[in-house]
């Protein structure tokens, strides 16, 4: 029984048909659902299409960037923020960037044998906020948060995040390819004498680590991270290299 | 649903979630684009959705509704290939020929954009998530290259055929 597509044209009626998100699957960009509703492992009796809601789009007002759900990866490479351009031009290649979504990257669980949601890292680095609605209305809250909750009655409207002001480092680990997801990734950025950094790649969900960023010792991010094993990488590669990583994107900012 | 496929308008009958890809080749037998991995890692399904190219096989048909399609069959013509298609013919970029589909699509939207010669690391940029499991690749990035140059035509060092005697290598069944 093919899916019922349920096509809202405005974030309005997105929210309300929506609603708590039962039963409903939201379908972005469609870079990883659709294989696998194609394969016959996903059965979605009703998708909410958002690709006419109008949840696309960045906007700078004032010092905000706003950067809607909707909006392609491939519209992040060479943005306004640079530190975010690094992570996405990492996403697959130029052809799924172009389908691939900001809600969708924030949303997506393990996909098998690798870890995905690159964007995670700048996001928490740059100290982002998820606006999404669902099952007791509508709620901002930090990405690091939003990641470590319960996503699955999420509905993401929109990132918003002060436009950058201070130094970042980022350093990504990987192999060069349409398919190969991140071994490691790390976003620090400092502003207004705070830092703040991000890792994702590791594990099912981008991480913000704190404990580093108390001490600045880059062997305490894995007081915070927790590296997983997949095909792409092993967790004790992962826990080897993660300290590395972040003392490489540290000396970065140090220098910038 | 609508789509213009190649300039023709298509009214299309799939269901929603159908992948783009299988809409092209099961309801309007536009077979260029090819089922390969048919998740997203292969880029022998690319088509240009409104001139981007994408991979059809992870595009539901219903998200782009009223689009624009074109796919290898709508770059050329037998009789007077398109100058990726000349120069992909003239200068065996083409082995087996199953990712040539998505190369050719990928590369005349590459030229388009950057509208004059590209060099070879944005070929590789803008090839990166295409395979081509023949292993071809160096002579279809000196393909794309001399296309961008509209370096297409008879060749010089193209090799004299016709005269010479066949070779014969003793104890081969040919």
């Amino acid at each position: 029984m093919p899916a019922e597509a349920l096509v809202p044209t405005s974030a309005e009626e997105a929210a309300r048909l929506y609603g708590d998100g039962e039963g409903v699957v939201v379908f972005a960009g469609g870079t990883i659902l659709l294989p696998e509703i194609s394969a016959g492992r996903l059965k979605p009796e009703r998708a909410l299409m958002l690709h006419k809601s109008g949840l696309d789009g960045i906007s700078t007002d004032g010092g905000t960037i706003r950067i809607g759900a909707m909006t392609p990866v491939s519209a992040l490479v060479g943005g306004p923020c640079e530190l975010i351009s690094r992570f996405a031009e990492n996403v697959g290649d130029g052809e799924v960037r172009r389908s691939a979504t900001v809600g969708g990257n924030l949303c997506a669980t393990a996909g098998v044998g690798a870890q995905r949601g690159d964007l995670g890292a700048p996001l928490i680095a740059l100290g982002a906020r998820v606006r999404s609605t669902g099952k007791g209305g509508e709620r901002t809250e930090p990405v690091e948060d939003f990641l470590a909750g319960d996503r699955s009655g999420r509905l993401v409207l929109e990132v918003e995040l002060d436009a950058p002001s201070g130094k970042w480092g980022a350093e990504t680990l990987r192999r060069r390819h349409a398919h190969s997801y991140a071994i490691a990734n790390v976003a620090v950025a400092s502003n207004g004498g705070g830092l703040r950094i991000g890792v994702s790649g590791v594990g099912p969900t981008a991480v913000r680590a704190r404990a580093a960023e108390q001490s600045r010792n880059p062997d305490d991010v894995l007081r915070d991270v927790e590296p997983v094993d997949d095909a792409v990488a092993s967790a004790e590669y992962r826990r080897k290299m993660l300290p590395v990583l972040l003392r490489r994107a540290l000396d970065q900012l140090e220098t910038a | 649903m609508k789509l213009t496929v190649n300039g023709i308008e298509q009214e299309i009958f799939s269901p929603p979630l159908t992948p783009l890809l299988h809409v092209l080749r099961d309801e309007l037998d536009v077979t260029s684009p090819k089922a390969g991995c048919q998740q997203g890692g292969c880029g022998t399904c690319t088509v240009l959705i409104d001139g981007e190219p994408r991979r059809s096989c992870l595009t539901a048909v219903a998200a782009v509704d009223g689009s624009e399609i074109t796919t290898l069959e709508g770059l050329g013509e037998p009789e007077q290939l398109s100058p990726v298609q000349a120069a992909f013919h003239e200068r065996y970029a083409a082995q087996c020929g199953f990712c040539t589909p998505g190369m050719v699509v990928a590369a005349t939207a590459l030229i388009e954009r950057k509208g004059g010669p590209v060099e070879r690391d944005e070929v590789l940029e803008a090839l990166g998530g295409h395979y081509c499991r023949c292993t071809g690749y160096v002579k279809i990035v000196d393909a794309v290259m001399a296309a961008s140059r509209g370096q297409t035509g008879a060749r010089e060092d193209e090799p004299e055929t016709g005269e010479e005697a066949p070779v014969m290598i003793p104890g081969s069944p040919a």
